[in-house]
């Protein structure tokens, strides 16, 4: 295959992946969207190994690789349960990392592409800024795999100092990059680049470790967009344009997810990337702030009786739907509803779980139809003409006081206004106050009622007196 | 011994309607009771004595025979004062009364010291829906309502395109979306009419639109629906607002269908003789509430006439006028009515009044009058709570991208600065082939950019799998360097090389196998 082609076909496989991530405006054509990424990826990859840059002998070796890599990836892909999705995306970012990595040190010390003057200076920062992004998205999406796997706490880590840290590191990269250009042999340079890359590595664990569990979708989104600004740095580095324009697809997409998810918090990116929450401005609710009222228990029959009862019922689910694996009896229950003529809807917040649609891939799998599953901005106006509205294993994200108490530390945050409900239900396994550390004045309310417990173990139960 | 349930004649005139039929009786002599048929009952309804006969009923000969014999009395009209000077004492009447309209009628009742249940008085909640005979009567009439209309009016209902012309279809206007209201519609749309209709309540538009019909709304807010699911009265600008709704919908319509009742007032007058002039001549008006003095100011009741060359039908008989299907429909009322006096299947009826419904229904109990029962709490749509505060207006963010505004131009003159910056220092330093990858690189993100903001919220976890199955394209990085073919003389740390590109394409083939099957695993669960 000549040179000519090779690159037509990346052109090919660089529209087929538009198309694919275009695709996923809306479920029915997102099938299609995804069969249009795989074409293009096979595409790709063919007319690379076909093309004039790769010659026969290693064609053995790609095939050894491409097996063992993909019979990994099939496999793990079978085996995920939904709800680890996100770590499991968080996973395979630390892959793209590490491997922007490897192909930035393999093209370092390979003398076969020579440059001289700007181009080589050019080369070589495109090296060490995609070592250095790789390595960042690595170190940082292995520690955001051990936060959403429970293997490391949730509870966000603040070093002493740690913004001057960060800063020391950026200075010394900086001045790394300078010696690892003036380096005169491959021998010279390796030095600053093995210590950028350490320095890198630990900034991405550090920088993940500051941040706490509930604005991991942020992070998880944030990663997404640096493993495509790696593969894009490659492309520059390879002088390769597929690489860069996927990567640069790649990378806004992430950037405007994180994007979507800040404006759904009223976070800034800056401030929920420097970590913790709460620290700067807004302390933690004073104990001596506690709202007013009494908290109402509810059982899990009369549960069953108000939602028999009622006309309208919205359910807003969030990471505790996730923890307690209780969706597919959210769907009972829900089906068991809609046969009954009420008509159940689903409210999303933007940051329910941990990652983006996080919430809406556990619905779909216990087979709930995505045209009832509406985002907040879809139904809060329709909260006064809602009979129930159920919170399962949600706070923050249903709290009044973001827009009754401009105190608050979440004052500001878009929350679906379930109190305007004629009666609404949390379920919570005990009165402990959301991520956010803020006492909830919702639970208080004179329309609200309590469910304790397990969220699935009194969802079955609220299953079993619907049916009775 | 079983209790006798007495189905007499109905005596009022050209009343066609029977208090049972044969399917019910046998139902009747289930639950344990036995049942005298008044010989001649069900004539008016084309049931015959020998079909009661069959289904099990002894036939009474005679009517003084039959009231004095019979424990309970199932009736479709109130009885005369003749008639309940037959009754038994102790004994119990089923039938509709209307206790507000026919004081005297129950102090005769109560002086004869019996129970009386009135199947006007069901309170109108879910449980009693069954054994709500007005509603079902209601049905009846609003179809009735239209055949009779069909059948004083000139036209076809149903537009047609014939070789002898063209016919347009009928506009028929209902006023008044309760049971009556709602089968005329039924029943009009379905002859092919096209069909408006008109309430006080907003919230029964859609029960409008379900059968077939437009729902014309008064422009005036006011909240109409009243306790227990009837309409209440409005207020003086609502109707002259309605009356204007209705004079511009007269001038329209071919056919009008009233049947606007409040409770215990006589029916509100809203159309008035100069509409009637103003309807196109053959037009017809069918009067539903002609009983309570009509909703139309010309309507003469029981009868019809024509007047400035529409045709006004009064009749108060509707239901009367499909004798067989209101029987069945009624005397099911009745055993329903019968099954909540008789929980015990025995034969003995026990007027429980602690039961909502048969609170309701009885209006004299073993002689005393126990009408008005207590104001009904439940309906279906609850009185709306208080407004509450007005909450902290939620803060808008304040960046350009999607939904909200656009940022201010000074922002915009500061970002464009230093784009524009950034751009020079690229130019200037930057040689030739490293600026044609940077404008793909630029255009590329801005192509995302437009894609990315179209991606529907529900599929932002796909759309992240699928973008980290689309990163693994750094493949081709480590394919490309894995064996290139060599120039002469140039020497290549291979190993090291070949092994660090092994792993690359190891580590990216797990993210774009594994990528795209679990986006495809996620998006095949996506259904409707």
């Amino acid at each position: 295959m000549s040179a000519s082609l090779a690159t037509v076909s990346y052109i090919g496989a660089t529209i087929l992946f538009i198309l694919s991530l275009g695709g996923l405006s809306n479920p029915e054509s997102s099938r299609r969207g995804n069969v249009y990424g795989i074409i293009g990826m096979t595409i790709a990859v063919l007319a690379t190994i076909l093309g004039p840059r790769v010659s026969g002998g290693g064609i053995a070796w790609i095939i050894m690789a491409m097996a063992i890599g993909g019979s990994v990836g099939l496999y793990a892909a079978r085996k995920v349960q939904m709800t680890q999705m996100p770590e499991l995306v968080a996973l395979m970012h630390s892959l793209v990392g590490l491997a922007a990595c490897t192909v930035g040190f393999a093209s370092y010390i390979d003398p076969s592409i020579e440059f001289t003057g700007a181009e080589k200076t050019i080369h070589e920062v495109e090296i060490y800024l995609g070592i250095l992004i790789g390595a960042v998205t690595f170190s940082g999406s292995v520690i955001a795999f051990g936060k959403l796997s429970g293997k490391i706490g949730g509870k966000p880590m603040l070093l002493p100092g740690r913004h001057w840290m960060n800063l020391v590191g950026l200075l010394l990269v900086i001045w790394l990059c300078r010696e690892f250009l003036h380096a005169e042999t491959i021998g010279g340079g390796a030095v600053p680049l093995v210590l950028m890359t350490f320095i890198a590595l630990l900034f991405g664990v550090h920088m993940v470790m500051a941040i706490g569990g509930a604005d991991m979708p942020v992070v998880v989104s944030m990663l997404n967009s640096y493993s495509g600004w790696a593969a894009a740095a490659t492309g520059f580095m390879l002088s390769n344009d597929l690489l860069i324009v996927t990567g640069a697809l790649v990378g806004s997409s992430g950037a405007i997810l994180s994007y979507i998810m800040c404006r759904a918090m009223n976070r800034n990116f800056i401030s929920v990337i420097a970590g913790g929450f709460g620290t700067g401005g807004g302390e933690a609710a004073k104990p001596g702030e506690q709202p007013a009222g009494e908290v109402t228990p509810i059982s899990a029959v009369e549960t069953a009786e108000l939602l028999l009862e009622a006309k309208n019922v919205i359910i807003v689910p969030g990471y505790g739907m996730a923890v307690a694996q209780a969706q597919h009896t959210v769907y009972e229950i829900t089906s068991h509803l809609r046969a009954k003529g009420i008509n159940v809807r689903f409210g999303i917040h933007p940051v329910a779980g941990r990652m983006p649609g996080h919430m809406n891939v556990l619905l779909a799998e216990a087979k709930v139809p995505y045209d009832i599953v509406m985002e907040m901005d879809e139904l809060n106006d329709d909260f006064p003409n809602t009979d129930v509205a159920i919170v399962i294993g949600a706070n923050d994200i249903v709290n009044p006081a973001a827009q009754e108490d401009p105190t608050s530390p979440i004052a500001g945050m878009p929350v679906l206004e379930v109190w305007k409900a004629k009666t609404s239900i949390v379920m919570k396994r005990s009165m402990a106050s959301g991520y956010a550390g803020v006492d909830n004045p919702l639970f208080y309310k004179e329309n609200n009622r309590m469910l304790f417990g397990d969220a699935k173990k009194m969802l079955e139960e609220v299953l079993v007196a619907i049916m009775a | 011994m079983p209790l006798v349930i007495g189905i007499p004649k109905e005596t009022y005139a050209d009343e066609k309607r029977v208090a049972t039929v044969p399917d019910v009786v046998e139902k009747l002599i289930k639950l344990g009771f036995s049942v005298s048929v008044e010989s001649g009952a069900g004539e008016g309804a084309n049931f015959t004595d020998d079909s009661f006969v069959a289904a099990g009923a002894t036939i009474v000969g005679d009517a003084a025979q039959l009231w004095s014999s019979s424990d309970i009395i199932f009736k479709v009209r109130a009885p005369t004062s003749a008639e309940v000077g037959l009754m038994k004492e102790g004994a119990t009447l089923v039938s509709f009364i209307w206790p507000a309209q026919n004081p005297e009628l129950m102090e005769q009742l109560a002086a004869r010291k019996v129970t009386v249940l009135a199947m006007d008085s069901v309170p109108r909640i879910s449980r009693a829906q069954k054994l709500d005979a007005l509603s079902s009567m209601a049905n009846i009439a609003g179809y009735r309502a239209v055949i009779e209309a069909a059948h004083h009016f000139g036209r076809f209902f149903t537009g047609q395109i014939t070789a002898a012309g063209k016919v347009p279809p009928a506009k028929v206007f209902v006023i008044g979306a309760g049971v009556a209201g709602l089968a005329a519609i039924g029943a009009a749309s379905g002859l092919g009419a096209i069909v408006r209709a008109n309430d006080t309540r907003p919230e029964v538009g859609d029960q409008v639109k379900s059968m077939g019909g437009e729902f014309v709304p008064v422009d005036y807010v006011e909240e109409g629906a009243g306790v227990g699911g009837y309409a209440k009265v409005m207020s003086e600008g609502f109707q002259k607002a309605q009356l204007e709704t209705f004079a511009k919908q007269a001038k329209d319509v071919d056919i009008i269908i009233t049947t606007a009742l409040i409770p215990g007032k006589p029916a509100p007058k809203l159309i008035t003789a100069e509409m009637v002039r103003s309807m196109k001549a053959g037009s017809v008006i069918v009067d539903l509430a002609s009983e309570q003095g009509g909703n139309c100011e010309l309507t003469e009741p029981g009868k019809v006439v024509v007047k400035h060359g529409v045709t006004i039908i009064g009749y108060a008989d509707l239901p009367s006028r499909l004798s067989r299907q209101s029987s069945t429909l009624y005397a099911t009322n009745l055993l329903r009515m019968t099954e909540e006096l008789c929980k015990t299947k025995d034969g003995i009826i026990d007027v429980n009044m602690d039961d909502e419904v048969i609170r309701g229904a009885t209006v004299v109990k073993d002689g005393a009058i126990t009408w008005p029962p207590p104001a009904p709490k439940l309906s279906a749509a609850p009185p709306q709570a208080a407004k509450s505060a007005a909450p902290v207006a939620a803060k808008k963010s304040g960046h350009g991208h999607g939904a909200s505004g656009p940022m201010p131009a000074r922002q915009l003159a500061i970002i464009f600065g230093v784009g524009a910056l950034l751009f020079w220092l690229i130019g200037a330093a930057a040689p030739a082939a490293f600026l044609g990858h940077f404008t793909v690189f630029v255009l590329a993100c801005f192509v995302g950019y437009m894609v990315v903001w179209n991606v529907t919220p529900a599929l932002h976890t796909p759309l992240m799998s699928v973008t980290n199955a689309i990163s693994s394209i750094i493949a081709i990085g480590a394919l490309v360097q894995i064996s290139p073919p060599l120039l002469e003389g140039v020497q290549r740390p291979g190993f090291w090389i070949g092994l660090l590109a092994f792993i690359g394409i190891v580590l990216t083939s797990v993210n774009m196998f594994g990528g795209f099957a679990v986006t495809r695993r996620m998006l095949a669960m996506f259904r409707k």
